[in-house]
């Protein structure tokens, strides 16, 4: 290892603008002749749009247009896709109800936009918005799952009758089946996967801008992904030809998922740049994230496990209904289905599993991936069942999960995915050593007698991240590939630039893939610019998500430099009259090796371009490409012990500790790693005890806002106590797993465990407020 | 329409501005001064921190006119050319930033509490006082660190003044 090399803890090249306050993002670019834009929005959940009268409007100060679904329709703009196709378990296609940019007709979700005002500030595009008159005509709304099932309920989409989107399943139901009726044990629980608002903190913001000499659009947009936002909008939205349309990502305030789609807003502001003649931007404020930015999780469950007399698991059957709100968003279909009925197996050896989930529409924001998407959801479940059981069976619940790990790599599960490595037993007794699992029962005594209740609790998760080998994800409905590209320019000065289809917003690639390539040629991470973000200049990619960037992505870039390297030793080795196979590059020079002869990275860069002295028959230039499509998901799993106590005089809950330990097998940046983890931890404990999205019964959105929806702060959080245990994944050649969203998979249950165990009740919801806390234990 | 004259890290300016309009705004609307970022409606999360006359404020909670004839410090009036605050150069150095959009108000608000508690600070109470500063992004782990490595720095740098 290098100083800067694989492995070493280097400060983030990208952070000093972001200090001095020069980052760039959306909100910052401004264009000459910019026009701002401002949504109307449905205050209703559901309503029929009578008719809309912007006569007023168009009289007030500065406003240049009011554009209305009606217009969008008849331009042919296409409505929103998505992308992932399910098929239900009589084989019926998904229920996808139409979804237009702005509504035409009927408004189905709170915040929905049907029209939009263009005016020459900000401030008077929200005045003209108010004399906007909109005639609704309001119908009744089922704002939750249970209300869109029940009979009779409003029906949302003539396309889904009942509200159903899919009814779909995985496994071998005659094999749980089997297994129930062997069991000596069965344990069942109810589950509730609390439904969150992601809010980045930076909110979602478009400039939009049309060069009608060129035919030619440009956006700036808050995405993880710019060019999968070039190909919707083009190939489906109808907007511009792909060659005709650049797409600039720049610095993003942080995504967690919500920022993979191509929202209405978006699209809006490209066609309307067009339509006004002039640049469009829009920038959302915080009440509109609550209400458009896609929300997470929403699940209701029941599941049942069943166990041997020795307390060997012999199988698990699982009945979910997963809430879609309004309108099937880009990837939601594949959130309740394949990135969650997939890892139900968790760390376990669990010989039969079955597992039906129903897509439900509602009056609601639409749901989609959110940090973990689906993992999440299976890892609570999983392991609050292990917990339930344990206590059930009257065992330790660390001692059960032991007895249950899968211990024989490549293991296939019953649902789809194949195990690659692992050792969960390592990160289990890792994280028991951390926080001293032998030592809690004299605490807790101690603390019984300061009259606090004290609980630990656990949660061995594992997630399939990597996402992920195009030809599996075809097979099972995905619209899309999902390999990445890279690109290594090496300059005439021996400066390198690589370009990658990934996007950090938060995640410090330019750092981290740097750290890649100063491992292999031994180069100074100064010598070395990692470019995204834009369509213009990166040939292509996937972007990021699903913890992604390093095993797919970073991949890719290794391919790209395997490339650079054999024809830089080829040009090395003509240079230095030796034998190809005799150089080594080391310390930014390519040796012969065994002798002293050799010759810097930028005299051979110099070679490539000057092109005076190349070996017969070579190309100049030394730049190379490569696509990557892994072959597998990879599996980075672990172990979290949560300890803290309860006052039972107000429910409230107080951090004791919190121990973490990974296996996201090789660490590029350790630093970087455990930010990445810190995070995760925080949203995961935001779940289990402070987050919560909630509608009223007529799909009102209470918590709209920082005031009425708990963020976690700083006070809200303990320090964490981390460690890693590591296997190499054999999948890919840096032997990385991918990091950025195990602590929100794992760390809810961990926190219900705890609080279940402090206090003596399995019954308690998430988010596990000290009201809630305070009903479990005094009924 | 109103003229509001201040201060702005150390330049004097004055702006023609519509009387509803925020500081926030005029810093980053009329001045181009981006750093200042907004992140709720409410005056919750705290990217729009800046220092009005050395105290910590939110900028979206407060009308420009109202800080005419102040002294405004903003993020990008932070270091001394090239040379970062201690605060600054903490946060790089413990990794308390990700995204970066919360990290300015994060950095101003962060400032303004050591110069509060001087050199009494611990983990309890900075976590206590950064309750007004939403971040998505770190979990605060590194950020309670950074502001407590920057608090040392702070008074060495002071001492040695």
């Amino acid at each position: 290892m290098g100083v800067e090399g694989i492995g070493a803890r280097v400060v983030r090249k990208e952070d000093r603008r972001f200090i001095t306050g020069q980052g760039r993002y959306v909100d910052d670019v401004k264009m000459v002749g910019m026009s701002y834009a401002h949504f109307i929005r449905s205050p209703h959940a559901h309503a029929k749009v009578k008719g809309i009268d912007s006569t007023e409007a168009m009289k007030m100060p500065g406003v240049i247009a009011v554009l209305t679904g009606q217009q969008i329709v008849d331009d042919k703009v296409g409505n929103l896709i998505c992308g992932w196709a399910i098929t239900s378990k009589d084989g019926s296609p998904m229920k996808m109800g139409a979804w237009p940019a702005m509504a035409p007709e009927t408004v189905r979700f709170v915040g929905q936009a049907v029209a939009v005002v263009i005016a020459e500030t900000k401030n008077q595009a929200k005045d003209a918005a108010e004399a906007v008159v909109v005639d609704y005509e309001e119908l009744p709304a089922a704002a939750d799952i249970k209300a869109a099932i029940k009979p009779g309920a409003p029906q949302l989409h003539p396309e889904a009758p009942g509200n159903i989107v899919y009814d779909w399943h995985l496994g071998d139901e005659a094999a749980v089946k089997d297994a129930f009726s062997k069991a000596a044990n069965v344990v069942t629980l109810d589950l509730t996967n609390n439904r969150l608002v992601p809010n980045a903190m930076e909110p979602r913001a478009a400039v939009a801008h049309y060069d009608q000499a060129e035919e030619h659009y440009t956006l700036y947009t808050t995405s993880q992904n710019p060019h999968v936002a070039r190909l919707v909008l083009s190939a489906f939205y109808n907007i511009a030809p792909e060659h005709k349309l650049r797409v600039i990502a720049p610095d993003v305030g942080g995504g967690f998922g919500s920022k993979i789609y191509i929202y209405p807003e978006e699209m809006v502001a490209l066609w309307a740049s067009k339509k006004v003649g002039r640049p469009v931007k829009w920038t959302g404020d915080r009440s509109e994230a609550f209400l458009t930015d896609a929300h997470g999780r929403d699940h209701v469950s029941k599941a049942e496990m069943a166990l041997d007399k020795d307390n060997k698991i012999l199988g698990l059957r699982v009945k979910t209904h997963a809430n879609f709100g309004a309108y099937m968003s880009l990837f939601s279909s594949a959130v309740p289905t394949y990135l969650y009925a997939t890892l139900l197996s968790g760390q376990y050896v669990i010989p039969a599993i079955y597992a039906e989930v129903i897509g439900v529409y509602t009056n609601t924001t639409p749901v989609d991936a959110y940090r973990g998407a689906g993992r999440p959801e299976a890892s609570y479940l999983i392991e609050r069942m292990m917990e339930t059981a344990a206590r059930q069976l009257k065992v330790d619940p660390a001692e059960l999960r032991k007895a249950n790990f899968i211990t024989a790599f490549p293991y296939q599960t019953p649902v789809i995915m194949a195990y690659d490595i692992g050792d969960f037993h390592a990160s289990i007794d890792a994280a028991m050593k951390a926080i001293d699992y032998a030592g809690f029962p004299a605490r807790k005594a101690k603390a019984k007698a300061d009259g606090k209740l004290r609980g630990i609790g656990l949660s061995c998760y594992i997630e399939a991240c990597g996402i992920a080998p195009s030809k599996a994800v075809g097979s099972l409905g995905a619209g899309v590939g999902l390999w990445e590209s890279a690109e290594i320019r090496v300059n005439p000065v021996g400066t390198i630039e690589v370009l990658t289809g990934s996007h950090s917003h938060g995640q410090g690639h330019e750092t981290t893939f740097c750290q890649i390539i100063a491992e292999r040629l031994g180069v100074p991470i100064s010598q070395v610019s990692i470019v995204h973000g834009d369509t213009d200049k990166v040939q292509f990619g996937m972007g990021t998500y699903g913890s992604r960037s390093l095993a797919v992505g970073g991949t890719a870039i290794v391919k790209a430099m395997e490339k650079v390297e054999a024809k830089a030793k080829k040009i090395a080795a003509h240079a230095l009259e030796a034998s190809e196979s005799d150089i080594v590059i080391e310390n930014g020079e390519f040796k012969v090796t065994g002798t002293d002869k050799s010759i810097a990275l930028p005299m051979v860069a110099l070679a490539a371009y000057t092109a005076h002295n190349l070996p017969d028959g070579m190309e100049p230039g030394l730049k190379e490409t490569a696509f990557y499509d892994p072959t597998n998901f990879t599996f980075p799993a672990g172990a979290y012990i949560c300890e803290l106590e309860v006052d039972p005089g107000t429910g409230k809950t107080s951090f004791v500790n919190f121990v973490a330990a990974d296996d996201f097998g090789r660490l590029i940046n350790p630093m970087i790693v455990e930010g990445q983890v810190h995070g995760g931890l925080a949203q995961g404990i935001g779940q289990a005890l402070l987050e919560g999205a909630v509608y009223d019964n007529t799909g009102q959105l209470v918590t709209a806002s920082f005031m009425d929806y708990t963020m976690p702060r700083a006070d809200d959080l303990p320090s964490f106590q981390l460690s890693h245990t590591t296997t190499l994944c054999p999948g890919n050649p840096l032997g990385v797993k991918g990091c950025g969203e195990a602590g929100a998979i794992g760390a809810s249950a961990a926190v219900i465990n705890a609080i279940t165990d402090a206090i003596g009740n399995n019954k308690l919801e998430m988010p596990a407020t000290p009201d809630r806390v305070w009903h479990a234990i005094h009924g | 329409m109103s003229t509001v004259k201040l201060t702005v890290n150390g330049k004097a300016v004055s702006v023609d501005v519509e009387d509803r309009t925020l500081l926030v705004h005029l810093l980053r609307e009329n001045l181009n001064l981006t750093g200042t970022h907004v992140g709720c409606d409410t005056s919750q999360c705290g990217a729009c921190v800046v220092h009005v006359d050395g105290r910590a404020v939110k900028s979206c909670t407060m009308l420009a006119g109202q800080a005419a004839g102040s002294n405004v410090t903003t993020i990008e009036g932070l270091a001394k050319g090239d040379e970062l605050h201690p605060m600054q150069a903490a946060f790089r150095d413990n990794h308390g930033l990700q995204c970066g959009y919360c990290t300015p108000g994060m950095i101003m608000s962060a400032v303004d509490i050591v110069h509060r508690h001087g050199g009494k600070l611990d983990e309890e109470t900075v976590r206590h006082e950064l309750e007004g500063n939403i971040c998505r992004c770190t979990g605060y782990h590194n950020i309670v660190k950074a502001v407590l490595d920057a608090a040392g720095r702070m008074k060495v740098a002071q001492a040695a003044e």
